[in-house]
């Protein structure tokens, strides 16, 4: 596979060209370079998935160089094909593809369409870096590099007035900065550990270990990669920056915040499976947090009235369950949900900004309604979604949530409740947002006037991902109702890496069939309760939220975190910062630092000054009895 | 030292400093350009009379016979230049007070 390289290396070509001649030469050629690139990375990270299925163990191991070499510590400059990352591999370059496709027509009016692909090309190449390095150093490369590509892209409409892009850029980038110092001090701390930062030699080394028992640095090393995670997949407590990641362009949300880049996260994770399974006080800690996250997110975006947000709090919530799944040892079935939702949730939100496109802009749900008629093809494309991610039985959510509820059950039956709780209020949520938008009257009647079918460059995206939607399901159906999980044989070569530590986790107990009947049961009772409670509009909704209005505010304010953080944590920061600033800024740095020597150094040039009269004679004057001082001196 | 300042060469010495003082006292107390520009002549060629004397002590040097030449072209030049510019001062500013013309200063 010569040509391996070529897959990230494209979109950055892309990158190059848009960013430097894509405004002189047009949108054609920027649409060219830019969805153009993409398109031949998909086409080529195909050809090389299909030869990773015919090398031996399922592994590719693509070395260019060393980068790094310094004593007995170096770090190759190479990419490791795999299960895990072809797959990954294929959904970044498949979905990314369409989304840039979809670009197309919803960036179309935009005047930095230049810049936008750049990003977006940008930002495929990091991905790509990030799933196919072989080492931790490269892998980072891309983990940072796709921070930076939410940062900016998040805040493409920087010149918005409010600054409301420009300020959740920002947030983006600190909160994933914290996680990122994790994944550095993990980094570190496996150094430390084995001497070595390619992943293949971690984790064969570390398959001479036992499990860890109590809290070592194998336990630290996994515990700050998870917090690496919280920040970059977005689960409590660093979740709060996604939400607000929904000020950027919609398919950037669908692209980045949806599908690929939230998703690294749990693609660490999984990467370092064998590592994670010798610590059970990670394993712990990674369920429950998934756990929370999965129900606490939900439970919010059950009264969000912004269409992005009830989706971007659906993300936060799913990613919760992918880390729920991860936790409670099933690494196939989060990489299997990671995998579902990637085309669901990529769909729902080009869904949206197809509804958001055709209203011009209109990202309220209060004011949408009864666009089924308008928009078939965006609607039915979002039924589809919206069934995936309630778990409709038979869909690929089904069988991806499930399998996690079903782990999450074995690991503790209050996850599962937990889990069952947050796929209800899930299940509520989505219907409320398909009702709100498609069913019912319209409730604006101006904008209602004007909406329209989007463009085929917008459908036909979200026709294809429908269709991978509900085809994802041929990758793993639970067992207990007659399928195979095949996802988890397929993965396994990833999964078990190094083929020495990893025991298969067996997984029996309780009764599979039975817990799969309860969640989707009660998941469809409340999809029903959601559907009735606003088919008729908001009457229902409103006398609800006047009836517990503290419950409705305590949501509707999102447990008042943003606020709750501001206080405790902002405001300090801010006096200490501006103690930093006023005192040691101002009076040491300014004052002692830079305007002490100023005036010293005029002082004395004024008094140096007095010597220069002007006069000639003055001056041959000093130079004759000058010389008489030297003369004096050498004759002495 | 003692050896330097006896004999033969005593009196030479005498007249190339007593030149070289009037040339400095010129240059210092006279305000005039073109005086001041007489006095630093002087004080070369009390340098040249030192360069003569001291030659000839040491068993007449011919090479400083011909360096002397040398610098007299050399101050002839000088001297043609240093002119030029008391003149061109002189148009520009009417005086060559020297002590008037300090507008570097500033």
């Amino acid at each position: 596979m010569h040509s391996a390289w070529l897959i990230p290396v494209l979109p950055l070509l892309g990158f190059l060209f848009n960013l430097l001649l894509g405004k002189r030469l047009g949108k054609k050629a920027v649409t060219a370079a830019g969805v153009g690139t993409v398109a031949l990375s998909f086409v080529l990270a195909c050809v090389l998935f299909l030869a990773m299925l015919h090398a031996p163990g399922h592994r590719l191991e693509l070395s260019y160089g060393d980068w790094l070499d310094a004593g007995s510590f170096s770090v190759p400059l190479g990419f490791v094909i795999d299960p895990l990352s072809g797959l990954m591999m294929l959904v970044i370059t498949g979905i990314g593809f369409l989304i840039h496709l979809y670009s197309v027509g919803y960036m179309g009016e935009d005047g930095g369409y230049a810049r936008y692909f750049a990003y977006m090309n940008l930002f495929v190449f990091f991905m790509l870096t990030l799933v196919m390095g072989s080492s931790l150093p490269l892998m980072f490369v891309g983990w940072e590099g796709v921070g930076l590509c939410s940062y900016l892209l998040i805040g493409y409409d920087y010149a918005q007035a409010d600054d409301v892009p420009a300020t959740a850029g920002l947030k983006a980038f600190i909160y994933n900065r914290v996680g990122d110092l994790g994944v550095l001090m993990g980094m570190l701390a496996l150094f430390a550990a084995f001497g070595t930062l390619t992943i293949g030699d971690i984790l064969v080394k570390a398959g001479h270990f036992g499990p860890q028992v109590g809290f070592g640095l194998l336990t630290f090393a996994t515990l700050m990669f998870f917090l690496g995670c919280t920040g970059k997949s977005a689960q409590l407590p660093l979740y709060l920056w996604l939400p607000d990641a929904m000020a950027g362009p919609t398919p950037v949300s669908a692209l980045i915040h949806a599908a690929t880049m939230v998703t690294s996260g749990i693609y660490l994770v999984v990467r370092m499976a064998p590592l994670f399974q010798m610590t059970p006080v990670t394993m712990t800690v990674i369920a429950w947090v998934g756990g929370l996250t999965a129900l606490f997110a939900a439970t919010i975006a059950i009264v969000q009235k912004d269409i992005k947000r009830v989706l971007a709090y659906s993300t936060v919530s799913q990613l919760g369950y992918m880390f729920l799944g991860l936790g409670a040892a099933g690494f196939a079935a989060g990489f299997f949900h990671v995998f579902t939702h990637a085309w669901f949730k990529a769909l729902l939100f080009l869904g949206a900004g197809s509804v958001i496109h055709a209203l011009h802009h209109e990202q309220n749900l209060m004011k949408m309604g009864g666009l089924w008629k308008k928009m078939p093809v965006t609607g039915w494309t979002m039924l589809i979604a919206t069934a995936c991610i309630i778990g409709f039985p038979g869909t690929s959510g089904f069988a991806s949530k499930d399998e996690i509820l079903y782990l999450a059950y074995l690991k503790s039956p209050v996850l599962y409740w937990m889990g069952v709780a947050g796929a209800c209020c899930t299940a509520f949520y989505m219907l409320r947002l398909f009702t709100l938008a498609f069913l019912g009257e319209p409730r604006d009647a101006h904008a209602f006037e004007h909406a329209h079918e989007s463009p085929v460059t917008m459908t036909a995206p979200l026709v294809v991902l429908a269709v991978g939607a509900l085809g994802a399901v041929a990758f793993g159906w639970p067992v207990a109702f007659g399928g195979s999980f095949r996802i988890e044989a397929f993965l396994e070569p990833s999964v078990s890496y190094g083929a020495t530590s990893a025991e298969a986790v067996v997984h029996h107990g309780g009764n599979p069939a039975m817990l799969a009947g309860i969640s989707t049961v009660l998941a469809l009772a409340f999809a029903w309760w959601g559907w009735s409670s606003y088919k008729g509009g908001l009457a229902v909704a409103e006398a609800r939220a006047a009836k517990w209005p503290f419950l409705h505010r305590l949501l509707e304010n999102k447990y008042f975190v943003d606020e709750g953080l501001a206080y405790a944590l902002v405001a300090p920061l801010r006096w200490f910062g501006n103690l930093l600033w006023k005192l040691f800024d101002v009076i040491f740095i300014d004052g002692i630092g830079v305007n002490l020597p100023g005036a010293l150094t005029r002082v004395a040039g004024d008094f140096t000054a007095l010597f220069q009269t002007g006069r000639v004679r003055n001056y041959v004057l000093t130079m004759g009895l000058g010389a008489l001082l030297l003369l004096y001196v050498f004759l002495k | 030292m003692a050896d330097l300042l006896s004999g033969a060469l005593q009196g030479y010495l005498a007249v190339a400093l007593l030149l070289f003082v009037v040339g400095l006292a010129t240059v210092l107390l006279r305000r005039t350009l073109l005086m001041q520009f007489m006095g630093v002549e002087l004080m070369l060629n009390a340098a040249n009379v030192a360069l003569l004397a001291f030659a000839r002590w040491r068993g007449g040097d011919v090479q400083a016979t011909v360096f002397y030449l040398m610098i007299i072209a050399v101050a002839a030049c000088e001297a043609a230049v240093g002119l030029a510019l008391v003149i061109g001062l002189h148009r520009l500013r009417g005086t060559t007070d020297a002590d008037r013309t300090a507008s570097l200063k500033q």
